[in-house]
């Protein structure tokens, strides 16, 4: 039974991570940048869901909104930011990235104040019991909204002309240029779905903890960077499986591990392994 | 005359001058960008906390420059095998296992950290002669390395490592020569934080202090030495003297990176030499 818990646990967290570093994982792999103000982003999608709720009373239209906002805060952090720096050393990109997350941090902590703000009335309190299982509604929430967005990803770079010109423009920009695919609105589009995905973890994870906090993003904006590493570095389908991986093994590591690693560490230990053993990542594609 | 808050302002201010000296050496002389520099400086400070009650201030210092550069070296190896941004999240990396195994380990006093740290039995005026003579001591090392044939190999290494090792540059042994050297002096720095506060706690040692002190490096230049110093000095005393400053002094940290990174990649000293550049065309260095 502990062990169906902590598996259960690990996933939900392990979905939150997926969305979120499936996001990161497109940027890096279409323009090679590690894009850490991307849980900016997605602390922004969480504070415009909370904040419109409470507004209109409607859940929807506040996910709906968030999605909207922060898919085209996140072109507009591509134009102002990185599309000047892309001729740059790599880690340029990545410093200005930090920098601007913890303006973003900063920003968050004096417009809503320093200590979060919460639904008017809870979201999604219902319990739910499939067999021997029980859980709150808003962790199944997070669950099946990770799988929904996910498989929609999915279907879009497979069956999509976007998901087309995306995929050759990550194999070969020129090549895709000479075929006639305008490989700057593929960077616009990549940057509106990565962001788009990130509010809506945000709008998932204030409905679970009934918080939004400023610095809600710290914790997840370095450990998806973990996460896109071990997962092979714009592989989508290994950043799912480092993201779930990496959920289930904290559970575990929180219970077998707290003694002497602290549980938000566990994931810079894989990666500091991984990254001196395969320097490719641990599902990379070659 | 001096009281505590003249004294507190002169360590503070040594305090980051070494750690940024130090990181200045690795990511501006050497080119490896380090995210995890507060690991070090936390590594010095907590053997310093262990050994000074039984060893003499400078057999401390030493040690703590020496626990430090042990970790460094380890880092140094890591930065043989991955590069550029991925070695920046390998040092990341460490910090965040620095803290977090740190906040669990029992004889390091855990999430409490240590306190009662022996008094360094200097006096004020002495300790403020010691931060002095120890920033200047590092200034010089750093100075003497960049103009001797080892800062040489380290501008190699930065610029083109694979030119380098064409030329027959050894980059492995500059890299690590650079970590060694860099964090023994952020070692050192955190045997005169563990003096001064006189208790330590894990968070003091986190990715924030990691940043700070790579933003004082960026904003002044990479690799310049008098940039570094200048900004090292004035980030650290812009919030002590301004009390908004003081709460928006992250804000302003995070707009520094940003705003030097897309408009000023050169820093301070880079400014400085496009002004000179423009005053005096054709002339000057």
């Amino acid at each position: 039974m502990l062990h169906v818990e902590l598996v259960l646990q690990g996933l939900i967290n392990g979905s939150m991570y997926a969305v979120i570093a499936v996001g990161l994982t497109l940027v890096y792999g279409l323009l090679r940048i590690l894009h850490v103000a991307h849980a900016g982003l997605f602390t922004l999608g969480a504070y415009i869901t909370v904040l419109i709720t409470n507004a209109t009373g409607s859940l929807p239209l506040a996910v709906l909104a968030a999605t909207l906002v922060v898919g085209v805060a996140g072109m507009l952090v591509y134009r102002l930011l990185y599309e000047p720096l892309l001729d740059r050393p790599p880690y340029v990109a990545l410093i200005a990235s930090i920098g601007l997350f913890i303006c973003m941090e900063e920003s968050y902590r004096i417009v809503f104040g320093p200590y979060g703000n919460s639904f008017d009335t809870m979201q999604l309190t219902q319990r739910i019991t499939i067999g021997p299982i029980g859980m709150a509604a808003a962790d199944a929430a997070m669950l099946v909204g990770a799988v929904v967005l996910l498989t929609g990803l999915g279907l879009l770079m497979k069956r999509t002309r976007f998901g087309i010109a995306w995929r050759a423009t990550v194999t070969d920009p020129a090549m895709a240029r000479s075929f006639g695919i305008d490989t700057i609105k593929v960077r616009y589009v990549n940057f509106f779905i990565a962001s788009a995905l990130a509010a809506a973890a945000g709008a998932l994870v204030a409905v679970l903890n009934n918080l939004v906090e400023p610095t809600m993003g710290s914790v997840p904006s370095y450990k998806s960077l973990a996460i896109i590493v071990l997962g092979g570095l714009g592989n989508v389908g290994g950043t799912l499986a480092a993201a779930l991986l990496l959920g289930v093994i904290e559970a575990y590591g929180t219970i077998y591990a707290g003694a002497f690693l602290d549980r938000d560490a566990i994931a810079f230990v894989f990666l500091i392994a991984v990254l001196m053993v395969r320097p490719q990542g641990l599902f990379a594609a070659r | 005359m001096i009281g505590a808050y003249e004294i507190t302002l002169v360590a503070v201010v040594s305090i980051n001058l070494m750690l940024a000296l130090g990181l200045n050496l690795i990511t501006g002389f050497c080119g490896q960008v380090s995210l995890g520099h507060a690991a070090f400086f936390g590594t010095g400070a907590y053997a310093a906390a262990l050994v000074a009650g039984g060893l003499p201030l400078p057999a401390v210092l030493l040690v703590a420059g020496l626990f430090a550069c042990a970790l460094g070296l380890l880092v140094g190896v890591a930065s043989l095998r991955v590069r550029e941004d991925f070695l920046a999240i390998t040092t990341m990396g460490v910090g965040f296992v620095f803290v977090g195994v740190v906040r669990k380990q029992g004889f390091l006093g855990a999430e409490m950290g240590l306190t009662d740290i022996p008094d360094h039995g200097l006096g004020d005026l002495g300790f403020v002669g010691l931060c002095l003579a120890l920033v200047a001591l590092m200034a010089l090392l750093t100075w003497h390395i960049k103009r001797s044939w080892m800062g040489f190999g380290f501008a190699a290494v930065a610029d083109d490592e694979r030119t380098a090792r064409t030329l027959g540059i050894n980059a492995a042994a500059y890299k690590l020569a650079a970590f060694v050297i860099g964090t023994f002096l952020a070692g050192v720095a955190g045997a005169v934080y563990a003096y001064f506060t006189r208790f330590i706690i894990p968070g003091a040692f986190g990715f924030t202090v990691s940043i700070s002190i790579l933003t004082m490096v960026i904003v002044g230049g990479v690799g310049s030495i008098w940039g570094v110093v200048v900004a090292a000095v004035l980030l650290t005393l812009l919030p002590e003297f301004s009390r908004v400053i003081n709460d928006y002094k992250l804000l302003l940290y995070g707009a520094l990176i940003v705003l030097t990174m897309r408009f000023a990649p050169g820093g301070l000293a880079g400014v400085v030499a496009a002004v000179k550049a423009r005053v005096r065309p054709g002339g000057g260095p």
